[in-house]
């Protein structure tokens, strides 16, 4: 029996390695979804998974993807990154030299996205993150993508829109310096606030680290810094955290956010405390039209809850991911061939209908779209409040 | 003045919680002579007990079985919580130290970490990875003394660690198991000798230890809502640090050396930038042990240590 295993054994490995290639065939194109599935936001790749698996299911009931008068069937690949930077390395890694996909869509956050993008560039892969902010994710980096807009915009477009609304002068900032989203928005919006304001209008801009609970002394400071609003560009789990600290030292100013707060978690941790705060965003699914509504109802029908930004603009970089495989005219099975010929064609693209809003793309690959002032109702929902347009 | 008040007063929440976890290290650390690693992650699973506890008693009141208010709820969650998570403690004793009881001490610090990381795992497993929010037991209210803002759960927290650090003091000085435990402290190769039971002491310790690590987890989750699976990790680092600079198997000393470790933590960002905080702190801390390597409290030979 052992002696019999053991011929079998060169066998099974043989087939394990080898497998991944026998599966896909010449007409089958593969995609991987770079997903924080676990880890520190894990629902937002809990939408971006649904979302993902939505598109997929349409693109079955028309059959596949049509592309040069032939029909390719789609298959995801589906891996968590963990919400760690160097996890998404290692997936985008396997995905492009195992699992052969053509395009990745994800990861979400600039944490992980910033690294990421470097592998598929360097594999000459196409990549495209959905949500990812951050400047440096598609940088010099002809093969990298995005589906929303960038930071330098989102900086500048909330120091204006809290100058306009509210008419303060001094503003305190407070951020996770060991992540890349919040470090480069805090630096963008201080630049942007001491422009409007002059120096030393941002008169508190306190760091603290990832995994952090109390934030007590930072908020401290930041009070006594005479500050008239606490601009904290962070994630939900923290968002929740920060704003009931800083209520329980007396604060009672407004506290704007960023599109990372954009989350249908957000309300849950966070409850009654964030009611009545605002939020720059990509989309507001309150009082939607069109497309736009077609897709939160489908969602909704299907998951029990409305999607947040990071889904729909998911849904949106799939779109554009079909509309340049399409218009890439064939899939030659030469992996290379076929990932410069859509990279070549996502170049191309110039503009684009999402359900996000309208976008056009620059050089780099960065979409050039308008931001969305929500603000939390005293429902928890978010309403959309205004738009604000480059 | 008020700033300065209002730090004393954040560092004291904040010191209350690494002072009750560094109590959990420093005893089975006094009675066994191993450091259980594993005891950040017991704080966690004393946290998601409480969670589920909880919100079990919020169901059942809400559905009108019993008329339970608020504050009834979380004294009952604190007590039902210490009582089971003792439990875990008591089998991660059982399965993961009994068996390593005479093999090298390396062996049972490694079986600490694989513990903690079962546990992580498992609650991911479990719950999955999202965040859930505790339910909020007493509405928060905020008192302003002339510009130093106190919350009603500060205070709670404050007096109900420092109660539960004076009930263990007791405990240990007056009863016949504290003075088996202290004995077992000063020698745990010929105290089972005289007929004290060992295993039973162990158990014992490690029930002790876990039911404050699930008073402090809970009383973390009414300050900070928001629970996730790996909130135990950095946490249990430091309180660890605390235990240390306690002094080994000091209890007093790790009190104290927990509420120093929030002071240090607190006042370093008061002045420095916050950046900076842990940075600071505990390069502070290396100092201290370089002039006292045996921490506050802590005897040069382990043979004297004291309970």
């Amino acid at each position: 029996m052992k002696k019999q295993f053991a011929a079998f054994l060169p066998v099974i490995l043989f087939a394990l390695i080898f497998a991944p290639s026998a599966w896909s065939g010449k007409d089958t194109i593969r995609i991987g979804i770079n997903a924080p599935i676990t880890g520190d936001i894990p629902k937002v790749g809990e939408g971006t998974k649904f979302t993902a698996r939505m598109w997929l299911a349409d693109i079955k009931t028309a059959g596949g993807i049509k592309i040069g008068g032939k029909m390719y069937q789609v298959e995801l690949v589906i891996e968590d990154n963990e919400s760690k930077a160097e996890s998404a390395v290692k997936v985008n890694t396997k995905m492009i030299t195992e699992d052969e996909v053509l395009v990745i869509v994800g990861p979400q956050a600039s944490k992980q996205a910033v690294p990421a993008g470097d592998v598929a560039n360097n594999y000459k892969t196409p990549m495209i993150s959905p949500w990812s902010t951050n400047p440096d994710t598609t940088k010099d980096r002809p093969y990298v993508f995005r589906g929303c807009f960038l930071d330098p915009f989102q900086g500048p477009a909330l120091a204006n829109f809290i100058t306009e609304e509210f008419g303060f002068k001094k503003a305190a900032v407070l951020y996770d310096v060991a992540s890349d989203y919040p470090k480069g928005l805090a630096e963008f919006f201080k630049r942007a606030w001491e422009g409007l304001h002059g120096g030393g209008s941002v008169v508190a801009f306190e760091s603290f680290t990832t995994k952090d609970a109390d934030f007590s002394s930072q908020l401290t400071k930041i009070i006594r810094s005479g500050a008239e609003v606490i601009f904290t560009p962070q994630y939900y789990n923290e968002v929740a955290l920060i704003v009931q600290q800083a209520h329980e030292l007396g604060w009672n100013k407004p506290i704007v956010g960023s599109d990372s707060w954009g989350s249908a978690e957000t309300i849950e941790l966070c409850g009654k405390e964030c009611y009545g705060l605002f939020f720059s965003t990509h989309y507001a699914a309150a009082g939607a039209t069109g497309t736009t509504k077609a897709f939160i109802d489908c969602y909704k029908k299907a998951h029990g809850y409305v999607p947040d930004d990071a889904a729909a603009l998911t849904w949106d970089s799939l779109r554009i991911v079909q509309e340049a495989i399409q218009a890439c005219g064939a899939i030659t099975g030469n992996l290379e061939k076929d990932r410069q010929c859509l990279r070549d064609a996502l170049a191309r693209i110039k503009k684009f209908n999402g359900i996000t809003g309208q976008m056009s793309f620059t050089e780099d690959g960065d979409p050039i779209k308008c931001a969305v002032i929500v603000r939390i109702s005293d429902k928890g929902e978010f309403e959309f409040y205004k738009s604000v347009c480059p | 003045m008020a700033f300065f008040f209002q730090n004393l007063i954040n560092a004291l929440q904040w010191g209350s919680f690494y002072a009750l976890i560094a109590l959990g290290y420093s005893m089975v650390y006094g009675v066994l002579m191993l450091f259980n690693f594993a005891h950040g992650d017991i704080f966690m699973v004393g946290a998601y007990i409480g969670f589920a506890v909880a919100s079990g008693l919020v169901a059942l009141a809400s559905m009108g079985a019993a008329a339970l208010p608020n504050w009834l709820i979380l004294v009952l969650t604190i007590i039902i919580s210490m009582f089971l998570t003792s439990f875990v403690g008591m089998v991660v004793e059982r399965v993961g130290y009994r068996p390593l009881r005479d093999a090298p001490r390396a062996s049972a610090a490694i079986t600490g970490l694989m513990i903690g990381i079962i546990l992580e795992t498992s609650n991911l497993a479990l719950l999955g990875a999202r965040r859930v929010r505790f339910p909020s037991l007493i509405e928060s209210t905020t008192y302003n003394l002339s510009g130093v803002f106190v919350t009603n759960k500060k205070i709670m927290i404050v007096i109900v660690s420092l109660s539960l650090m004076l009930a263990l003091n007791q405990f240990v000085r007056r009863t016949k198991w504290g003075m088996a435990m202290r004995a077992m402290a000063f020698d745990y190769v010929v105290v089972p000798l005289m007929g004290v039971p060992i295993n039973t002491i162990a158990s014992l310790t490690f029930a002790l230890g876990s039911a404050l690590a699930a008073a402090a987890g809970i009383l973390f989750a009414v300050a900070y809502p928001v629970l996730d699976p790996y909130m135990g990790i950095v946490f249990g680092w430091k309180a660890f640090v605390a235990a240390i600079l306690g002094g080994r198997g000091s209890i007093l000393g790790a009190a104290l050396a927990g509420f120093l470790l929030g002071f240090i933590e607190i006042f370093v960002a008061m002045i420095f930038p916050s950046t900076l905080r842990d940075l600071i702190a505990y390069s502070i801390i290396l100092l201290i042990l370089t002039f006292r390597p045996h921490g506050f409290f802590g005897e040069p030979y382990s043979a004297r240590l004291r309970l």
